[in-house]
This record gives C-alpha cells, structure tokens and sequence, in this order.
C-alpha cells in the first residue's frame, strides 16, 4: 500500500480489496470481550481537525485506540493564513513531535498532499474541502459488500449535491474501481460541468432510476446552496431530489439506503426511510471504526522494521 | 552611489560584433551617445565612426539581437509590498529577462490612481536605472469599481500615464466602462481591462472543467472572460475608444478578438508566457505555484492563443509578473496567492513556444514583445522603444543566446520572488546583454551594477 491515503483514486482494485478484507479480520476481533490489539502499541496517530467534525474524529480516535496507538487530538478550527498557524508550521510542529500518522481534516480542498510534503509520518485524508474523503468511501464499500456480498455489477445511485461532495467524488473512484456502475443523480447545477468524463452516468430524474438500483446513497444538503441559486427553494428540491417512502417502494427488494451522515430528516430523506430495515445508516457508522483500524494497521502496522 | 559606473556600465560608444539582428545575416551594431549610428557587414573596423571615443566592443558571434522588450504588464508591489518586489528588484529582474520598458500595475499599497502615486513610482524607476518605469493608472478609486480616478490628472503628470487598468479586478460595471472608454480619448489613452465577470468567479480557484471537477476546487470558467471580452470590444466601438485586454487565456478570447479586429475596432490583446507553454493539469498537485488569473487553462487553448499570437490576432506578449513572498505561496490552494513571476524567464519561454514550434521567427518576436507593446503602451514615439535596429534609433536592445540553456533556478533571480512556475524547466536560451540608450545594464548576463 502507498505510504498515504489522500485520494480514493490511488487505489487500485487489489489495494481496496486487500483494505476491505482486513476491515472484515479486524471485525471478527470487534465482537471479542477485549477488542483492544496491540500492534500500533508506541505509535503516535495525530487527528488534525480544522473542521468541526465529531463524528469523523471519534471514529479515527476509536480506531487507533483499538490498535493501542497513542492518538493526540488537535483541534485547529478557523485556522487559516489570515489568523493563527499556517498549515505548513502546524506540520512542522507535529513532524517534531514525532507523529508516525497524521489524520487531516481540512476545508481546502488538497490539504493533505501539502501536508503529505511537510512531514515524513503517513498522511490519511478524513475529508479535504470539496475534494475527497477515501475513509469514507472504503466504509461505504464494505457496509455494501457486507448487506449485498459483493460490490462488482451493483448499480449505485448517489443522489444529491455532487459538485460540493467530497463523498461523492471518493466513492465515484472507489465504486467504478471495484466494479459497480454508478449513477449520479442531482440537479444540474450541482453537478461539475464537466461530469461527463467520469467513469459513471448522469440522471437528472430519480424517480426513473430506482427500480434499476441495489444501492442509493443520499447526500447532505446544503441550506446555503439555495441563496445560491442552485434551487429554488428547499422544499422544490425535497420534492424532486428527496427520499421519501413512495419512492423507496420503486426500489427493488434488496436495495438498501446508505447516508453519510449528518442527515437532514425531512429534506433529501423522509424519517420513515432513515429508519427502516432498509437503511444502512447506523451500520456505517459503526463500520466507519473497523475500516479505518484497516487503514492505520495497513499504513502503520508493517513499517516498524523498516524506520 | 552610482558614482564609479566603471567601464562596464557606461554609455560611451559600443561595437557590437558579429550578432544577428532579428535572427537574420551577422552584423555589427554600432553605438554612440545612446542611439545606434551604424549596422554593417561584419569584419569592417569600425572604430573611427565614433568620433574618436574609445570603443568598447561586445563580441556578439551566435547571438541574436532584439529590440529592448517592452512589457505591458508588471507588478513591481512598490509602494506598499516591499517584502515581495520593489521597483529596484523588478527592474533589475526586468533588465535580466532583456527588457528595457516595463509598464507597473496600479494594484499597489496606496493604489496609484492619483497623480502623486504614478510619479512616484515613475521616478523610483528612473532612480533605479535598470529599465524605463511607466505607470499605468487605476481606472477607479482605490481599484474599488465604482468612480472614476483621476485619469486626468495622472495622464498631464510626470509620469505621462496612458494606460489604465483595475488589474487583479474587473470593471465589471457596464457604464463605468464605458466612461472609461469614453474619458481617455481626450488624452490618447487606453483601458486594459482584467476580463474576469465577477460573479462568475466567486471563489474561483482553477479553469472550470475536468480538472476543477476532479480537484474539488471551484472553477473559473472560459465564459467570465469572454463575455467581458465581447462586451467590451462592442463599447470600444460604440464610443470610438482604444481597448486592450490583458492576459487572454482562452479560445474563445481570441475568436472574439479576431471579430472585434476585423470589424476595425482598435482593440489590441496580450497573452502571457505561461498561458502559452502551460496547462492546467500542473494543478493536479495541489502547488499555489501554479496558482495564477486568470487559471491556466487547457491545451486546447494554449495551441489557440500560440496561433492567436502568431497570426497577430494576440497582438503581444506580457508578462503578468507577480511576485509574492514564499508563505503566500507555501500554504492550501485555496488561501494562497494568485500570480507568477515572469519577467526573467519571458523570452526564453516565448523561445520555446513559439520559435522552437515555427510559429514565430525572431522578427515575429521582436514584433509581438517590443514593437506592438510599446505601440499599445504609447511608449514608441515619445519613450523611444519598440524602434527598428537601425540607425537613428535609441540604441535600447538585448542580445541572446539561442543555445539550449539550464534549467531555471529560482534562487538564482534578481526578483525579491521565488513564485516561478518554471523552477527546474529546462527552457531554451539566454540573455546575454541588454543596452538601455546605449549603456548596458546586463553584461554577460549579470547586471552591470
């Protein structure tokens, strides 16, 4: 595996493959009475934060303490040029403090390949602007591969603001790159303009697609994009774009419903849908732990002879 | 403090043997008392025609011999951002890259848009020797968009201003452009517009497409610039006036330019060394030093502003030199600086784009980087640039070595900048000399003082 995981795009098949089955062993150990191992015991994991986001941060310090890593947390909100810190000295800093790992969570897009060339630790994007965020794409892949066994031929809708979505965009990668055909469904303003080269297809009517579909992955919508006349108005879009119980029953049998959390109940996805036995929402979460333990043991875990 | 000249820096008389003007048969150039008095055959002995002075002669043998360059388009950051450029440092960079005239933006700290600010900055140049300095003036008040500054005044002042321009901002609002337009007539002047729609553009950080959507950064799109473009060049002709566009970046720019130029409105354009040797998949990495505006763009454009520039529709190349200090540089895309250095790179760039493709020879780039931009500039008649190699003219000129040449080293510049996006490119060439009014301010290819 590379010495960092900034994009999805990086991987290839047998390099997600080889992530998704270690999350699987790491899985089995989730379920023992002490599910503590000790492989990154003397190993420092730094969570860099510039983005309120608790759930992310839990799930990688979650991670890393079941793998006996010491975790630092650094929360460097607001930080930017204008104010406090540049990214550049709060490496320089960590690179000092000797962190093997280093998980960024940034609002520029690209955050971590610039970080990735001021330290000499590992560098995992937890979300970057409206760039990538791998871990949770790889978590999304194994709660299909888990719900569906397998990944290769699905059809996946993921439905909503693509041209913001960091989620998106990983999972459009990893998805093709393992074999799914994905469809994007969204108004055309929240699609980039030039979608048209990825390796996936464009719908603009969600109701048409559903019936085609074993998986439909709803996006968080934002409130601003409405100011910005993306849409006109947030019931239009809930109208056109949302989830709700009529258009679950279009889905075939077998499909589920995945979010990546925060959700807006209500607006691109309807209570009822959030919490049937169709929606993975819950398990992707505690899935999000044992994916990303996957990640710093296959980063971290083999290096130590080779420091 | 510039009291021992010494040999090397003085004007004098000087024999420049053997070089090839505009690329053409070998020649000795002759200069006296700052202007070129004799080009001859090579091998004649022309020490008498000097009236006796003492000729110092500059073996020139392979070498090309240019104009002195004229850039429409610097940034020196004097007054106000002295850590990244000063007047001095630009210049000084600007005689390395064989210029002898720079125009200096008006994006300054105070914004030159009076008269006190332009002659400011046009005698720091004077003082510093290297280059002619002229100041282009602010269209608005503190580049703010929405009154005019004192055009006036600044075009009766010292420093002569006939170029206007928001640089770094857009005249965005239809009628103040238009009085812009409309005002400079009174004095020969000329608006050079920075075409960026700006709502268009809000928080644009790359060229709108295949790269901006995989990168997760927001796009700049072709159309912000072209519909500036096509909007202007029609209130240029409604109200008779004299239009140049800065910076062209896109395909569409130059179809609309080659429009408005063949309806015979006076509508000139420039294009930037690196929108012509550049594209935008540089920005793949996430490195600010390929952050620029406008963006780098796609091949498709580089080949259609090279064959823009080539067959005149792009009239001449500008540099767009922006120097800026490392930490605004060494940081996220999204919060680092727009803006490239250029002036010590441009001709070996133009060199590679355009004469190693055959697009251009080397009266082609005599013309499009020294006659045309000092035409545009008003800088000809008055200023004395952008004149033929012969004699009777101001003896303001740079030879070049057309030889491969090393790498660029960024540490190795006379900007106070390190912001090149060519650090580590092996471009073509090198400039040997440059001769501003017959004295040399570069010899051997470091300045003379």
């Amino acid at each position: 595996m590379n010495r960092h995981l900034i994009s999805a795009a990086d991987l290839n098949r047998d390099e997600a493959i080889e992530i998704l089955d270690t999350a699987e062993e790491l899985a089995q150990v989730a379920d023992r009475p002490i599910r503590k191992l000790p492989t990154l015991r003397g190993r420092t994991v730094v969570n860099l934060f510039y983005e309120d986001s608790t759930r992310t941060r839990i799930s990688f310090e979650a991670a890393a303490k079941r793998l006996s890593a010491d975790v630092i947390n650094f929360s460097a909100k607001g930080s930017s040029v204008a104010k406090g810190e540049s990214l550049k000295d709060t490496a320089l800093t960590l690179q000092a403090m000797g962190a093997d790992a280093v998980v960024i969570r940034h609002n520029a897009s690209g955050a971590p390949h610039r970080l990735a060339g001021w330290v000499s630790g590992s560098v995992v994007n937890a979300g970057d602007g409206t760039h990538e965020h791998p871990t949770q794409a790889l978590l999304d892949a194994f709660t299909i591969r888990r719900r569906l066994g397998r990944i290769d031929g699905l059809r996946v809708a993921i439905v909503g603001d693509i041209l913001h979505s960091r989620v998106a965009r990983s999972n459009v990668w990893l998805l093709t790159t393992l074999g799914a055909e994905v469809t994007l469904v969204a108004p055309p303003t929240l699609l980039p303009v030039a979608v048209g080269g990825w390796p996936c297809s464009v719908s603009y009517d969600f109701p048409a697609i559903l019936p085609g579909s074993d998986v439909v992955m709803m996006l968080r919508v934002q409130h601003e994009r409405m100011t910005d006349a993306y849409f006109p108005s947030v019931r239009e879009y809930s109208r056109r774009y949302g989830l709700d119980s009529d258009r679950l029953a279009l889905l075939p049998e077998h499909a589920i419903v995945m979010h990546p959390g925060p959700m807006n109940r209500g607006v691109e996805i309807a209570a009822e849908v959030a919490d049937s036995a169709r929606s993975t929402i819950v398990e992707q979460v505690a899935n999000g732990v044992v994916v990303r333990m996957a990640v710093l043991y296959l980063l971290l875990g083999g290096s130590e002879g080779t420091r | 403090m510039n009291a021992q000249t010494g040999a090397a820096g003085s004007a004098g008389s000087w024999l420049i043997k053997g070089g090839r003007p505009l690329g053409g048969e070998p020649a000795d150039l002759l200069i006296a008392d700052g202007t070129i008095i004799g080009v001859a055959g090579p091998g004649r002995d022309r020490q008498d025609a000097a009236g006796g002075q003492r000729t110092q002669v500059v073996d020139a043998a392979g070498l090309i011999v240019l104009p002195g360059l004229v850039d429409l388009h610097t940034h020196l950051r004097e007054p106000g951002r002295e850590d990244a450029e000063t007047v001095a440092s630009g210049t000084a960079a600007a005689a390395l890259g064989g210029f002898t005239a720079v125009h200096a933006m008006a994006n300054t700290e105070p914004v030159a848009d009076v008269a006190g600010v332009v002659e400011q900055v046009w005698r720091l140049g004077r003082q510093a020797g290297y280059c002619d300095v002229q100041p282009v003036g602010a269209v608005t008040a503190g580049l703010a968009g929405s009154q005019l500054a004192e055009l006036g005044a600044m075009a009766d002042s010292a420093a002569r201003v006939r170029v206007f321009s928001d640089d770094g901002r857009c005249v965005s609002d239809a009628t103040l452009m238009r009085r812009a337009l409309e005002y400079v007539k009174a004095f020969d002047g000329v608006i050079a517009q920075h075409a960026q729609e700006p709502r268009l553009t809000q928080g644009a950080q790359v060229n709108e497409g295949e790269m901006s959507a995989r990168l997760g950064l927001a796009g700049w799109p072709a159309v912000a610039e072209e519909a500036i473009i096509a909007r202007d060049c029609l209130l240029a002709a409604h109200v008779g006036s004299s239009l140049h566009i800065c910076h062209v970046s896109t395909a569409g720019s130059v179809e609309i330019i080659r429009w408005a130029k063949a309806k015979g409105w006076r509508v000139t354009a420039e294009v930037t060394p690196h929108h012509l040797l550049l594209t935008e998949d540089l920005a793949a990495g996430y490195d600010p030093v390929y952050k620029v505006n406008p963006p780098l763009r796609t091949a498709a454009d580089v080949a259609a502003l090279r064959a823009g520039l080539a067959e005149g529709t792009i009239d001449c190349v500008a540099t767009d030199h922006a120097p800026h200090p490392v930490e605004a540089k060494e940081t996220e895309w999204a919060a680092a600086a727009f803006g490239m250095t250029g002036l010590e790179t441009a001709l070996r760039v133009v060199h590679a784009a355009m004469v190693d493709t055959g697009l251009l020879d080397w009266a082609g780039v005599a013309d499009r980087m020294s006659a045309r931009p000092a035409a545009i500039g008003r800088l000809d008649a008055a200023g004395g640039h952008g004149c033929p190699l012969v004699p009777g003219s101001p003896a303001n000129l740079v030879l070049y070595d057309p030889a491969p040449g090393e790498p660029v080293d960024p540490a190795a510049r006379a900007s106070r900048s390190r912001n090149t996006p060519f650090a580590g490119m092996k471009l073509p060439g090198r400039v040997v000399a440059t001769f501003l009014r017959g004295r040399p301010t570069v010899l051997d290819g470091t300045l003379t003082r």
